[in-house]
């Protein structure tokens, strides 16, 4: 029998971290709750930040994820003091201003960051993962002529979006030959791909980035094959980084894929569960372990691993639902839902391609395992409920 | 405000209105319920969205949302929706009394 916990510490203050203090007050733990956040300010939604907020549509306070049902949740915030340790000895999580937390519990939620680009210290290059990247980075969109964008993922291209609506001469840079591809596969990625074209942004596929170049302002991107860019504003968009290494000595097994997780949220070292952006977690429903460094998995990882730390059954013990993320770029809503593996084949399963208005399944052994949309999302919603989860007869390496 | 003739809103279908504010029609069990088109949480069309019992989740974030009281069952979405009269007439005409609460007395 175990001690009751008195107090737990979520370390994290975006998404993962508040959904993780809310589900301990749900599942009716009344002990202390202390929330540690990096950020000075309370959580906020990080999608609009490559696309409304970085368009001046909405402002700040549209961003809070915080409600007045949070107030009565009795939470105690330590904001803009990020952990740096996790001394297990002494059940404590240490911050950067030397405080320390006691705790019977520990939820680790410390997100993901931007993966920077590798020396490139001049103004005007931008990575865009917080609030005060999008502000800096507005504020440089709004006298900028040429941007540059690194990588021509999701947020690459949402960016390229954003930023051509504002009337920014755009250059999207991938190094693969079809953005989205290892994502989507190469059928997809290329309708993808024909977005850029098509509002006006120009794309450069299979280029390799070999420097940022620039005397204290970004001047131009070098390519591999003596080809330069010009650039006024660069954003680097090559993907993310999981909060991590503040870890190093506590015992909790992680590497650079993130804290690894069962799929009820339980690391290696009892009391210690994590979730979100950090986490490299076993995924039920692709029979694999993922990182899933989806808004969605945020919002909903927490909970099961807050019930896996208090010990108690999950009520509804079913397989959790299929991954899922979205992307909004020059006017089409993109969905995407399951488990995409190379071999898979792309079927239509709705619409066509042509039209950019269509279901897309992925199908393995059979079954369809995944599906994408294209500004289809009542289908896509239909769809997304009958994904089969890893079929049995698939081996998974 | 006119939605249209009965028939074209099968169960468990929704159509959505267009007006200053759409607004969003569902066929639960029969029963017409009448809320914002929109979101509250971020800009998606609830008429697209998966409705279950007397629920309909948002197709974008599963933000849900009661189709009779318009109040969101937890986040993303923080703000209720807001729900509106139906009527239908005797000869299969639908109408929606916009912003008049779903069970106000007329």
């Amino acid at each position: 029998m175990r001690t009751p916990m008195r107090t737990v510490a979520v370390v994290g203050g975006s998404l993962a971290g508040l959904n993780a203090a809310r589900a301990l007050r749900a599942q009716e733990f009344d002990g202390r709750v202390v929330v540690v956040g990096a950020e000075d300010r309370l959580p906020y939604d990080r999608p609009p930040l490559s696309k409304e907020f970085l368009a001046d549509k909405i402002d700040v306070d549209e961003l809070t994820l915080t409600t007045g049902a949070d107030t009565d949740l009795d939470l105690e915030w330590h904001l803009g003091d990020p952990a740096t340790a996790l001394d297990r000895g002494r059940s404590a999580i240490v911050l950067a201003s030397g405080r320390e937390i006691v705790a019977d519990g520990v939820v680790l939620a410390t997100g993901a960051r931007a993966r920077p680009f590798p020396g490139a210290q001049f103004d005007g290059v931008h990575t865009l993962r917080t609030l005060q990247d999008a502000v800096a980075l507005r504020r440089d969109l709004m006298d900028g002529r040429r941007l540059v964008v690194i990588g021509g993922g999701f947020i690459g291209s949402e960016v390229a979006s954003t930023a051509r609506d504002l009337g920014v001469e755009v250059t999207v840079i991938e190094s693969d030959p079809i953005p989205l591809s290892r994502v989507l596969g190469s059928e997809l990625g290329a309708v993808c791909a024909g977005l850029h074209g098509d509002n006006g942004v120009r794309l450069i596929t299979g280029a390799v980035v070999t420097g940022i170049v620039g005397d204290g302002r970004v001047r131009e991107v070098h390519l591999a094959g003596d080809r330069t860019e010009p650039a006024d504003v660069v954003v680097v968009g090559i993907g993310a980084l999981p909060n991590v290494e503040w870890l190093a000595g506590s015992g909790v097994e992680y590497d650079h894929r993130g804290v690894r997780t069962d799929a009820g949220g339980a690391t290696n070292v009892p009391q210690v569960v994590a979730a979100g952006d950090c986490t490299y977690s076993h995924s039920p429903f692709a029979g694999a372990a993922l990182r899933q460094e989806h808004w969605t998995n945020a919002l909903r990882q927490p909970a099961t691993a807050v019930t896996t730390m208090l010990g108690r059954t999950a009520a509804d013990a079913a397989l959790p639902p299929a991954p899922y993320f979205w992307s909004d770029q020059y006017g089409a809503r993109l969905q995407f839902a399951g488990h995409r593996m190379p071999g898979d084949t792309v079927e239509i399963l709705e619409g066509d391609l042509d039209s950019r208005r269509f279901v897309a399944g992925y199908r393995r052994e059979g079954e369809i395992v995944a599906a994408f949309a294209m500004n289809q999302p009542k289908l896509f919603g239909k769809w997304r409920r009958q994904l089969t989860p890893r079929p049995a007869t698939t081996a998974v390496p | 405000m006119y939605v249209g003739r009965l028939e074209d809103i099968p169960l468990g279908e929704a159509v959505r209105v267009e007006a200053d504010v759409p607004i969003a029609v569902f066929n639960v069990d029969g029963e017409l319920l009448a809320i914002d088109d929109t979101c509250s949480h971020q800009d998606a069309s609830l008429a697209d969205g998966w409705v279950e019992g007397c629920m309909v989740e948002c197709p974008l974030h599963a933000a849900c949302f009661d189709l009779r009281t318009g109040m969101p069952s937890g986040p993303p979405a923080k703000a209720a929706v807001r729900t509106h009269g139906v009527i239908v007439d005797g000869d299969g005409n639908v109408y929606v009394q916009v912003a008049v609460p779903a069970g106000a007395t007329v």
